[in-house]
Order: structure tokens, then C-alpha cells, then sequence
């Protein structure tokens, strides 16, 4: 627990609290993209170097920027009244404490706990593409799939209104 | 071929670039204000009030006829006329303006008032240098500003100057004639009268 | 060695054994973070003096390709612009909107900075002179980059105006559309290198044969990768021709249309800080870096080389802004979406192409033609399915 955890630690949980909580959706993204830019920190001072900045160009440089895009495009001036406590309220709050719960028990009942801190394993790119090239091609093969299924749809949905319109 | 017109474009700024330090013609600043390029005959800036010989009051040739009032489009000009009246430089007796005031902060120098003067009074001046930081009367010309001599006129626009000057001249010299003339006629009548008259008592005495 | 030689190196190696002197005054537990806050004032200091210099380059280049002169007035060939100019945007009132979202407004040019400062990071500027030597470096400074898309948003969103919304839409589909063809142009010198870390990608190429470098801008795929690159790099730093998010004479200043006095410098100097960064990076993957030209040139100190470098594209940069005319929305798209992303792609099969390939003329033979054609043929195609015909202006005669 050194000091550089316990700062990104609350950097993270009170950038993804704040997302909760702020009225206004433009800021309850900027604060989502804080506490995802906080879990990418994470991933590099654990030195997985590749999955840090990729964590930042695709959630910060990607999703970030779609939800706001997607704000932009809905959006209302008004922004949401502060909700009372009520039903939903009290009953979300027993769920996310269940689930706390379950991950707590996880995690304290795991191996690492038990013998402490394994040997970091030094991850080099190399290593990361030859593992995705060779053992887990299967994956990369229908993700490639999945995005290119999603590329053309986009496509498609784009130009049938052009079709439409003409 | 795919991309000629780019590459083109880029060796006619390199052409730019490099000859601007060579050649005149592709560097064509001038260091304003310490250089200026010369302005053409026919430039116009604001109006002035042309006066002939050395007083300006007595020589304006502005005789208040207002049609340049009337016909100027954004209303710049204001003129009253005076109660008395003098004679211009072809002996005729003339109202002169009173006041002649000219807003050039409203003037958009299109030369209306000149081209409609019948008294070649108001032409265009070239000095464009009135900038002044006192912004509510310090564009309103007055009559003693405006007045400007005919030595001047003639300096900045010569050839429409002599041109003027030149039918100012003819009339003048028609004028002149005509007078002559007149003169000559009444001479001549006064004096066929007076031969007449001698003749008259003598056939009267004759009674 | 000899005397010279040693004196060269010595030279090569200034700054790297000036610091080490520097650091040798702290104890040994502080001489990380010393390294690093020395590090990072020597690259703002540079770069922030590289931007106030390429300011008045820029407005004395285009200048004289305009047929005039630039600013002449203050000092000689008016070298003190950039400091008047700075003066006078640091003394300008600080106007923020009524209904703007204040903290957000005040976050962005912040951010912005910050943003296009980072990827100095990873940039080697001479041997041994890169501040952290990161082992997925080039996949960092594409990190960093993303960065700037989001501020660019929070600038235009928060301003509340109608320009700088639309601006700032405007900014980041260019911004996104762009980074893939950039990120492809680079690719191929990954695949090449096999490392994604900018020093070893530097030391393969700055290795000899004959006087010829072996530098990636030398190869069929190279060339073709780096002037990819700069296209994209040219549009993702917003610069002309690509320039309409800030479009002057279209909607007034784009995103940044409700900023004035600093945060509109702050703007200025990022733009022109990511437009350095980008270079630079053009510069470690394609040009070699820090190496000389020739062979017979190696003794010249290895950071003269990266800034000549710097400066000669930041040169191409202001010829280049100097000549085009600003490209409208749609033509900006069809050119990144339909002419070179799938110049991109066949540039990663003429790279695999090359390298299975074994070395010959053969392989050169190939791998042009398979660069060149496509080219063409692309062009060609896009430009008859537009169907443009030569203009007659009937009033100009």
C-alpha cells in the first residue's frame, strides 16, 4: 500500500463516485474519464505498460469521446433535479452492498492473498502479440469479426438513410 | 498524374519565396510610412471648398445652392445659407454659404456632390491622413477647414484643374466680350443720342 | 582515439554528462525525481523557445511566399515578434461567457497543454538524450495524443456557443478520422523494427551501409508510410490545409471562439507543440532520429541533427500551408476514410511483401510497384466518380 495506490486508488473511486453523482451529463463523463484515466495508472505502476496506454487510447480516446458524442447529439439543457431518497434508492443500495460483499469474500479468500506479493512477471510486448498470435488466436479472430460486423453495420445504417432521402 | 497540381502549387511558392529576395516584382510591400506608392490622378478621399485668389472668404466660389446637399446619399453635408449677398468671380451677385459643415466619418466619397456642383465649388481632395482621437467633432469639417485655394486644386489634379480653368477662362472671356460689347452699344447709341440731341435745339431755335 | 574524435563525442554527449554533473549534487535518493524535473524543464524550456521561433518563421515564411514581407518592425527582421505577441496576449482581459460551464472552460486549455506536452517524453533527441526509454513508447505517445480530442470537446462544449460546438464536432471527427491513418502509417515500422520502443527503433536505423543510411524513409513502404504520416499529422494537429475546425474566415475561431488573452495563447502553443511532437515522432520512425544523412557526417553532435530535421519539416509544414487552399468537411473525410486508410492497408502488405522477400532490386521492383499503382489508380478512380471538370469562370475574362 504504497502512497502512489492509496492516491490513485481514491483518484479512481472519486472520479467514478463523482460520475454518479454530478447532475450535469457533460461533467459526469469528464469524471468517468477521470477514473478510468485512474485504472490505467493503475495498470502502469503494476508496469503492464502495453494494457495501461491502451486502456487510455480506447476508454479515453474512444468511449470517452462516444458518450460525449452521444450527449451532444441527445442532448437537453435541463439538467436532472437531485433525486430524494426513495425506493430505488434504498434498494440499489443493498444490492451494490451484496455484490461488495461477494467480491470482498473472493478476493480475501484468494490464493495472492494468502502467500502475499507474487513475482512480477516482466510482460514485454513481444511476448503479450506472440501470446495473441498463437494461443489466444481464437479470440483474436472473432474479435476482428465482431468489429468488422460492427464497422459494416454502421456503414449500412449510414448509407440506407442517404438511400431514403434520395 | 495523381498529385501534379499540389506539386505544382509548391514550386510556384518556392518560386515566391526565393525570388522574393531577389526579384522587385515578387515582393511588391512598400515600407509604409517612411515609402508611399504614388497615388493616381483620379484619386478622391473627402470633399474640399475650392476659393480663387488669396482670400477665402471673398473668392469661395460655393454659392450655397444647396443641390449637393440634396444629392448627397448618406446626408453628410449641411449648409445654410447666408442673408447678404457678394458677387462671384463673374461679377454676378451671389449667396454664399454661411455655414458648410461636411461630416467625413459619414462620407463615403462617391464624388456625387462633385459631379452635380454647377459652380466647379467642391472637388476631391487626396489627403486620407485625418485620424484623430477626438471623436465627436473632430470629423466634422467647417467651411474655414474645407476651404482649400485654386494653387492647390491645381496641384493635386492637374489636368481636371486646367480643364476647369480653362472653361472658367472662356466664360470669363465671353462675359468680358459680351460687356465689351454692351459697352460698345451703349457707347454708340449715347452717342448717335447725343448727335441727335445738338440737332434737336437747333431745329428748335429755328422755330 | 584520437583528440578530435574524443572532443566530438564529448560534445555528442553534453548535455547527458551536464546533467549527471548536476544530479551528482543530490543525494542518490533523490536523483530519480532530480532527473526527471531536470528533464522536464529542459523540454519545456526548448520547446516553448522552438515555438516562439517557428512563430516568427512562420509569419516571415509565408510571408515572402505571399509576396510580402512578414513582420518587420520590432527588433531586426522583427526576431522580438514573438515576444510582443506574448505580452500582448498575456495582458489581454480574460473573457469568459455567462453561461459557460466554468470549470470545464478553465480545465481545457490546461488539459490541452498538458496533453501535447507528454509526448516529448518518449522522443529521443540525441544518443542516449530520450527522457524515459518506455518499452511501448510509440503506443504512449498515441496515448497521449487521444488526450487532445477530449479537450478539444471540453473547449467546444462548454463555451456554450454555437460556433464553438459546431467546431468543435467538426475537430474531433477530423481528429479521429485521422489518427487511424496515422496509426497504420506507423505500424509498418513497428512490423519492421519489432520493438515498440522509440530507441530501438532509432539505433536499427542509425547503422551504415556504404554512406547510406538505413533509414525507413529509404524503402518503397517507407516512403510511402511517411508521407502518410505527415498527411495525418498535418490534419490531426488542425493545420492547413486541414485547418476548417478553426477555420477564421467560416466560423470565426471554432472551438476556441470564446477564449482570449492566455487560454487563447494556451491553445496556440498547444497546437503547435503536438504539430513538434508529431514531427518529431516522424523523425525517430521514419527519418532516423538522431543519425546523420551520410556516413561521413557522423561526427556532427547527434541533437544538431533531430532539430535540423525538426526544422526542415516544420519548413515543409509552413510551404505546405502557404500553397493549399483549406479543404471543406467532405472532401477532408473522403480523403482520410476513402484514399488513405486503403493506402495505409496495402502499405502493410507491401511491408510484409518486403520483408519476406529476400534482399535484391527485385525486391525494390516489387514493392514500388506495389506502392505506386494502387496510388495511382486510386486516385484516378476517386477523382472520375466525382466527375470534376475543369471550371470556366465566364465574368474573368
Amino acid at each position: 500500500m504504497t502512497a502512489s495506490f492509496i492516491f490513485l486508488a481514491v483518484l479512481t473511486v472519486a472520479g467514478t463516485a463523482a460520475a454518479m453523482g454530478l447532475r450535469n451529463a457533460v461533467h459526469c463523463v469528464l469524471a468517468l474519464t477521470l477514473g478510468l484515466t485512474g485504472i490505467a495508472m493503475l495498470y502502469l505502476q503494476l508496469d503492464a505498460q502495453f494494457v495501461g496506454f491502451t486502456q487510455i487510447m480506447v476508454y479515453v480516446g474512444a468511449v470517452a469521446i462516444l458518450a460525449v458524442f452521444v450527449i451532444m447529439m441527445t442532448r437537453n439543457d435541463k439538467t436532472m433535479a437531485p433525486p430524494a431518497l426513495s425506493y430505488s434508492g434504498v434498494t440499489g443500495g443493498l444490492i451494490a452492498a451484496a455484490v461488495f460483499a461477494v467480491l470482498a469474500w473472493a478476493i480475501c479468500s484468494s490464493a495472492s492473498r494468502v502467500q502475499g506479493q507474487p513475482a512480477q512477471p516482466d510482460v514485454t510486448v513481444q511476448q503479450i502479440g506472440d501470446a495473441l498470435l498463437h494461443r489466444y488466436v481464437l479470440p483474436l479472430e472473432i474479435m476482428g469479426l465482431l468489429l468488422t460486423a460492427a464497422l459494416i453495420g454502421a456503414v449500412v445504417i449510414a448509407m440506407d438513410r442517404e438511400e431514403e432521402m434520395k | 498524374m495523381v498529385g501534379e497540381g499540389i506539386l505544382k502549387g509548391l514550386a510556384e511558392t518556392a518560386r515566391n519565396f526565393f525570388g522574393s529576395y531577389v526579384s522587385k516584382d515578387r515582393l511588391t510591400t512598400v515600407q509604409y510610412p517612411e515609402q508611399r506608392e504614388p497615388q493616381i490622378e483620379a484619386t478622391r478621399d473627402f470633399p474640399f471648398l475650392v476659393y480663387d485668389g488669396a482670400d477665402w472668404q471673398q473668392g469661395l466660389r460655393c454659392v450655397a445652392c444647396q443641390i449637393c446637399e440634396k444629392e448627397c446619399p448618406p446626408k453628410c453635408i449641411f449648409i445654410e445659407k447666408s442673408k447678404d449677398k457678394k458677387p462671384d468671380a463673374f461679377g454676378k451677385s451671389q449667396f454664399y454659404p454661411a455655414i458648410f459643415n461636411i461630416d467625413i466619418s459619414v462620407c463615403m466619397s462617391c464624388q456625387i456632390c462633385v459631379e452635380v456642383c454647377p459652380f466647379d465649388a467642391i472637388k476631391m481632395d487626396v489627403d486620407y491622413h485625418q485620424s484623430t482621437d477626438d471623436r465627436f467633432g473632430g470629423l466634422l469639417f467647417n467651411k474655414q477647414r474645407l476651404a482649400k485655394s485654386n494653387e492647390y486644386y491645381n496641384a493635386i489634379h492637374p489636368t481636371e484643374a486646367a480643364a476647369v480653368d480653362a472653361q472658367r477662362a472662356e466664360e470669363l472671356a465671353k462675359l468680358e466680350a459680351k460687356a465689351k460689347a454692351a459697352a460698345e452699344a451703349k457707347a454708340a447709341a449715347e452717342a448717335t443720342l447725343a448727335q441727335k440731341a445738338p440737332a434737336q435745339p437747333a431745329a428748335g431755335e429755328q422755330q | 582515439m584520437t583528440h578530435l574524435a574524443l572532443l566530438m563525442q564529448q560534445l555528442d554527449q553534453i548535455f547527458v554528462l551536464a546533467a549527471h554533473w548536476l544530479l551528482s549534487y543530490l543525494p542518490t535518493a533523490l536523483q530519480p525525481l532530480g532527473s526527471a524535473i531536470l528533464s522536464v524543464t529542459a523540454i519545456i524550456l526548448v520547446f516553448a523557445t522552438l515555438f516562439a521561433l517557428v512563430t516568427w518563421m512562420e509569419r516571415k515564411g509565408l510571408g515572402r511566399m505571399q509576396n510580402r514581407y512578414g513582420p518587420n518592425r520590432v527588433g531586426l527582421w522583427g526576431i522580438f515578434q514573438p515576444i510582443a505577441d506574448g505580452v500582448k496576449s498575456l495582458t489581454k482581459e480574460d473573457i469568459v461567457p455567462f453561461t459557460a460551464d466554468h470549470a470545464v472552460h478553465y480545465m481545457a486549455p490546461v488539459l490541452i497543454v498538458a496533453a501535447s506536452f507528454l509526448g516529448y517524453a518518449v522522443l529521443p533527441m540525441g544518443r542516449n538524450m530520450v527522457m524515459v526509454d518506455l518499452n511501448a513508447g510509440v503506443l504512449f505517445f498515441f496515448a497521449v495524443g487521444s488526450l487532445m480530442e477530449l479537450a478539444v470537446f471540453m473547449a467546444g462544449w462548454s463555451s456554450r456557443s454555437k460556433y464553438s460546438l459546431l467546431g468543435a464536432m467538426r475537430a474531433i471527427a477530423q481528429m479521429i478520422s485521422y489518427e487511424v491513418p496515422l496509426v497504420l502509417a506507423s505500424i509498418v515500422v513497428l512490423m519492421q523494427a519489432g520493438s515498440l520502443s522509440t530507441v530501438a527503433i532509432v539505433n536499427m536505423q542509425a547503422v551504415y551501409s556504404g554512406i547510406w543510411p538505413h533509414w525507413f524513409v529509404l524503402t518503397p513502404w517507407g516512403f510511402a508510410g511517411f508521407v502518410l504520416f505527415m498527411i495525418a499529422a498535418t490534419a490531426e494537429s488542425n493545420r492547413s490545409p486541414f485547418d476548417l475546425p478553426e477555420g477564421e474566415s467560416e466560423i470565426v475561431a471554432g472551438y476556441f471562439t470564446e477564449y482570449s488573452g492566455f487560454k487563447f495563447a494556451l491553445f496556440f502553443l498547444a497546437e503547435y507543440i503536438g504539430m513538434f511532437a508529431t514531427s518529431g515522432l516522424a523523425i525517430t520512425l521514419f527519418l532516423g532520429g538522431w543519425s546523420a544523412p551520410f556516413s561521413f557526417l557522423t561526427w556532427v553532435p547527434s541533437y544538431l541533427w533531430f532539430f535540423a530535421k525538426l526544422l526542415t519539416l516544420i519548413a515543409a509544414f509552413i510551404w505546405v500551408r502557404g500553397t493549399l487552399p483549406r479543404l471543406r468537411m467532405d472532401q477532408l473525410m473522403n480523403l482520410a476514410w476513402q484514399f488513405m486508410l486503403p493506402m495505409a492497408l496495402l502499405n502493410l502488405l507491401t511491408a510484409g511483401v518486403w520483408h519476406l522477400m529476400p534482399a535484391g532490386p527485385l525486391r525494390w521492383l516489387v514493392c514500388s510497384i506495389m506502392v505506386v499503382v494502387p496510388c495511382i489508380l486510386l486516385g484516378r478512380g476517386l477523382k472520375h466518380k466525382k466527375k470534376l471538370q475543369v471550371r470556366t469562370y465566364h465574368f474573368s475574362q
